[in-house]
């Protein structure tokens, strides 16, 4: 983990604010942030480590477990909500009970003119999803493409 | 000559295909030997016809749309790279009555210009603004922004002009100009969207902004939902050379916290603590980012600097009504045909955007229920929908504009539930800062459950509730959640029964 934490805080220790670019550096490179990054985060940054703590477990982004193999985030906000969004993510969550892709609702991707809204693994976006064209993207994403 | 076509590159153009179809594109030009450049711009904001794609001809932009990956081949065959006749075809772009009824201004150069290249920026009127500016002294270019009457664009519509001067006057070694790009309210996009399609026009309005008021350091806080407006603004950024002078910008991502929309909860984020939102005063611009005077502005607000320098504080303000001046780009999202930005002069009725540019609902039902300014907005009915679009007349109403965000909904609602929603919202994403907010919104799903169990008698208590929250509550999260929950009690009080 060193490998990946040395030239990450290296780059921002002497940054104003660095805590939250920290984080994003470490969970883009791992998926994760770790529990044992937090000591070492702590003490290049001049912080305690309830103050680390407390930042990675008060912002909805940071995970403290690895996700699973894909994670895809079903918009569930009012704009998506009222065309259909719970249903869709009701579905989404009963197909996916039993796969590696987890299903986690978010609020507001700015697709609110075409929702239901969907984004995978934080980078690729769906627009108007239905539960077919969910169940055709989760074979797609199943089947490891 | 090679032909242009245009694709967008913008996210809501990307999640309805605008990749796929612009390698399908690539792919048939190829197969074809057709030589063209293919350019990704931003979107033009008529989302309900994206993917959509355009190519240069002497006669101007024509349209396409939507347009999928199938629908390529045939385009070719019909000759459309010079602009011939076909099913997707929508004539000149600047011609759709949509687009061309609109007053575009700060969102003009949307769809139109490269995003990536600070020439065509320059070539497309850009640079004129802080040209100017920079020739007059900073008093002068506060002075400009106070007569143009610009409010903030971020919701709560606060006199840009006084933040610029207090900002200005207050002494100190280090001052900041902080974008927040923190649009988290459901059914907004106008920043996503300015941010992907015309990032240098935000880059301008801040630099002009540091040389009225003495920055020397920026930051654009934005949602860590928005990845393609990140990577906009620091391709953007990469590639400004010395156009921002000696002001130096830099980008930082969010990290999912609704709150940090708040101007004070995002300055302790941006310092690298949890978002929980300070005390005021002492305000932002005598105490903001690391305790320095800081300039703190939505990234409309932002944008809307540029014009109001180049083309003067006068021209702006003529614009508008009443003490709203100038123009919102409206979004026209949820159960909606033609949804989508709207840039209007304040003044115009949601009827107006909603039946004649949305076409009523996507589902084809009668609209029921309309909510306005996000999730701490107001839900109007039908009995609303006449009411001019500027602040204070929904301020009148009991609502607000906030950041022009509008999402419709058709007859299937059920309003209780919307009302209950709100209270869950606030609960998720309350900084736990106040009582008020922190508790109160979990007793507030509570007693919404009890009373679509049946309860009646828990409706005076949900008001109390409310009251407790409107006047308790340190920030607009907790003070306004209940905008939503009563304007549902009070206009659809059946769904409560």
């Amino acid at each position: 983990m060193d490998a990946i934490l040395d030239p990450i805080l290296a780059a921002w220790r002497d940054r104003p604010g660095a805590l939250l670019p920290v984080l994003h550096a470490v969970q883009d490179a791992l998926g994760h942030v770790p529990a044992a990054a937090v000591p070492e985060i702590a003490a290049a940054l001049n912080l305690s480590r309830a103050e680390v703590h407390g930042v990675i477990s008060y912002y909805h982004h940071f995970r403290q477990e690895p996700p699973g193999r894909h994670v895809v985030r079903v918009c569930c906000a009012e704009a998506c909500q009222a065309v259909g969004a719970e249903a869709l993510a009701e579905h989404a969550r009963t197909r996916t009970a039993e796969s590696g892709v987890k299903v986690e609702p978010m609020y507001c991707l700015g697709l609110c003119a075409c929702g239901p809204a969907v984004q995978v693994d934080e980078a690729e976006l769906h627009a108007a999803v239905t539960p077919a064209k969910f169940d055709a993207l989760l074979a797609r994403l199943e089947a490891g493409q | 000559m090679k032909a242009t076509v245009y694709v967008p590159g913008d996210a809501a153009a990307l999640a309805l295909g605008a990749d796929g179809v612009a390698q399908a594109i690539a792919a048939e030009a190829a197969v074809r030997g057709i030589a063209l450049r293919l350019m990704r711009n931003g979107s033009r904001g008529m989302v309900w016809l994206e993917p959509l794609v355009e190519v240069a001809t002497p006669q101007g932009r024509i349209a396409y749309g939507p347009v999928t990956v199938d629908a390529v081949a045939s385009l070719f065959e019909a000759g459309f790279l010079s602009g011939a006749a076909h099913p997707l075809c929508l004539g000149e772009t600047v011609q759709i009555p949509w687009l061309a009824r609109q007053a575009r201004c700060v969102t003009r150069r949307l769809g139109v210009v490269d995003p990536k290249s600070l020439a065509d920026y320059i070539a497309r009127g850009g640079g004129e603004g802080l040209r100017k500016a920079r020739a007059m002294a900073p008093a002068e270019v506060v002075r400009a922004i106070t007569d143009s009457g610009l409010r903030g664009r971020g919701g709560a519509a606060f006199p840009a002009g006084i933040k610029w001067r207090t900002v200005l006057e207050t002494a100190a070694a280090q001052k900041y100009v902080v974008c927040n790009a923190d649009e988290g309210d459901s059914g907004t996009f106008s920043d996503r969207m300015l941010m992907e399609g015309d990032p240098y026009c935000l880059l301008e309005g801040m630099a002009i902004a540091a040389h009225a008021v003495g920055a020397t350091q920026g930051y654009i806080y934005v949602r860590s939902e928005y990845p393609q407006a990140i990577a906009a603004l620091e391709a953007a950024l990469a590639a400004a050379g010395d156009f921002l002078g000696g002001f130096r910008v830099d980008v930082r991502k969010g990290a999912g916290s609704y709150v940090c929309g708040e101007e004070t909860a995002l300055l302790e984020s941006l310092e690298g603590r949890r978002g929980i939102v300070r005390a005021k005063p002492p305000l932002p611009a005598v105490a903001g980012l690391f305790g320095r005077p800081t300039l703190i502005h939505n990234v409309i607000t932002l944008a809307s600097v540029p014009d109001i320098l180049a083309g003067g504080a006068a021209a702006y303000r003529e614009q508008g009504t009443g003490r709203s001046r100038g123009t919102l780009p409206f979004q026209l999202a949820g159960n909606i045909r033609r949804g989508g930005l709207v840039e209007l002069p304040f003044g115009h009725t949601l009827r107006e955007l909603l039946y004649d540019y949305g076409g009523g609902s996507r589902s084809g039902r009668p609209l029921r229920a309309v909510q306005v300014g996000g999730p701490l907005g107001a839900y109007l009915p039908e009995a609303q929908f006449d009411t001019p679009l500027d602040y204070e007349a929904f301020a009148a109403i009991g609502g607000g504009l906030g950041h022009g965000g509008i999402v419709a909904f058709d007859d299937t609602v059920d309003m209780a539930k919307q009302a209950r929603y709100a209270m869950k919202f606030c609960a998720v994403e309350s900084c736990g800062k106040c009582t008020p907010c922190r508790i109160g919104s979990t007793r507030g799903v509570e007693v919404i459950d009890r009373i679509r169990a049946g309860d009646a008698g828990q409706i005076t208590l949900l008001e109390d509730l409310c009251e407790t929250m409107v006047y308790g509550s340190a920030c607009a999260m907790g003070s306004m959640t209940p905008i939503p929950v009563l304007s549902a009690l009070r206009h659809f009080p059946g769904d409560f029964a």
